[in-house]
């Protein structure tokens, strides 16, 4: 469908979320490969996998997701506050979601700060001198939940250009591909979580 | 005319408040089960357990706050598309792995 504005410039946003789209697929076959290192390394080393997700604290990557699922949930209802002209409240919702990467990102601060202690950490003496097995798990938890974090990043500047948009009102209730892209991404940042929170710290 | 207006209700349909409400709380239940289950040994079953409840919460992300559900063809055969790719990347790696 293509939307006549005023100024007579035309917009396509089913063009600009099938755009979206397309860059969320390579997104998932990204973190699919690396899925894919893990299911192959779970099944050779499945008893180093079990020793190292002990050392994750689950009720931390429980707490995570709660966190992330929260703020999913929030950028969906901004989506729905624009839409239906509120844009106070729909500002509030993503000042909210906002805090809520604040906090996951804080979370895994600590969280990364714990294993460093613990000596923890890729090239660390305990884990090069170790089992293979753990060296490779903790090679991988950091992989993943290091891209991850990057990726919750720009999926908060994402947010956060789309707040601006909102504030100077260039997002409207007609015009909202910014904020629902950014949303997508945001999502898409939720969905990964989803995968890797039972895969490294609940297997068993 | 009647055709365009269709599609516009489409394009834009609006997930409610308390839809969405209803979806968030769903996600937080199956958290908590995946935790719980965690805890108990299933032996063979606790990897596809986890899975399965991973695969259920990812499938509410999907259907509802990235609005899958009222997408048009395009991007739901494109999706479909991507996923059946990631199965055969993951399944024929595995079963190489496996097999060997």
């Amino acid at each position: 469908m293509i939307a006549h504005k005023e100024s007579g410039e035309r917009i396509d946003p089913t063009g600009i979320k099938i755009g979206m789209w397309l860059f969320l697929y390579s997104e998932i076959i990204l973190f699919g490969g690396l899925f894919v290192l893990y299911a192959a390394y779970f099944h050779r080393y499945s008893e180093s996998f079990a020793a190292g997700g002990e050392e994750l604290d689950r009720l931390i990557g429980a707490a995570n997701t709660v966190v992330l699922l929260i703020s999913s949930f929030t950028v969906a209802a901004s989506i729905t506050a624009l839409r239906l002209h509120q844009r106070r409240r729909c500002i509030c919702l993503l000042l909210f979601s906002l805090l809520c990467g604040v906090i996951f990102l804080v979370n895994k601060y600590f969280e990364w700060g714990a294993k460093f202690a613990r000596d923890l950490y890729p090239g660390s003496e305990t884990l090069v001198g170790g089992e293979p097995g753990l060296n490779i798990f903790f090679g991988l938890y950091y992989i993943i939940t290091g891209l991850h974090g990057i990726h919750v990043l720009i999926g908060m500047v994402l947010l956060t250009v789309s707040l601006v948009w909102v504030v100077s009102g260039r997002a409207t209730a007609e015009r909202y591909s910014m904020l629902d892209n950014s949303g997508l991404y945001w999502h898409l940042v939720d969905l990964i979580w989803i995968f890797v929170f039972p895969l490294f710290y609940l297997v068993l | 005319m009647s055709n365009q207006s269709l599609e516009q209700q489409q394009q834009e349909h609006l997930l409610g408040y308390r839809q969405l409400a209803v979806v968030l709380c769903l996600l937080l239940l199956l958290t908590v089960v995946t935790v719980a289950v965690s805890y108990v040994d299933l032996g063979f079953f606790n990897v596809p357990v986890a899975l399965a409840i991973a695969c259920g919460k990812v499938s509410l992300v999907l259907l509802f706050f990235m609005h899958l559900k009222y997408e048009g063809a395009i991007i739901n055969i494109s999706f479909l598309s991507t996923v059946l790719f990631l199965v055969i990347m993951i399944g024929f790696t595995f079963w190489d792995v496996a097999f060997r």
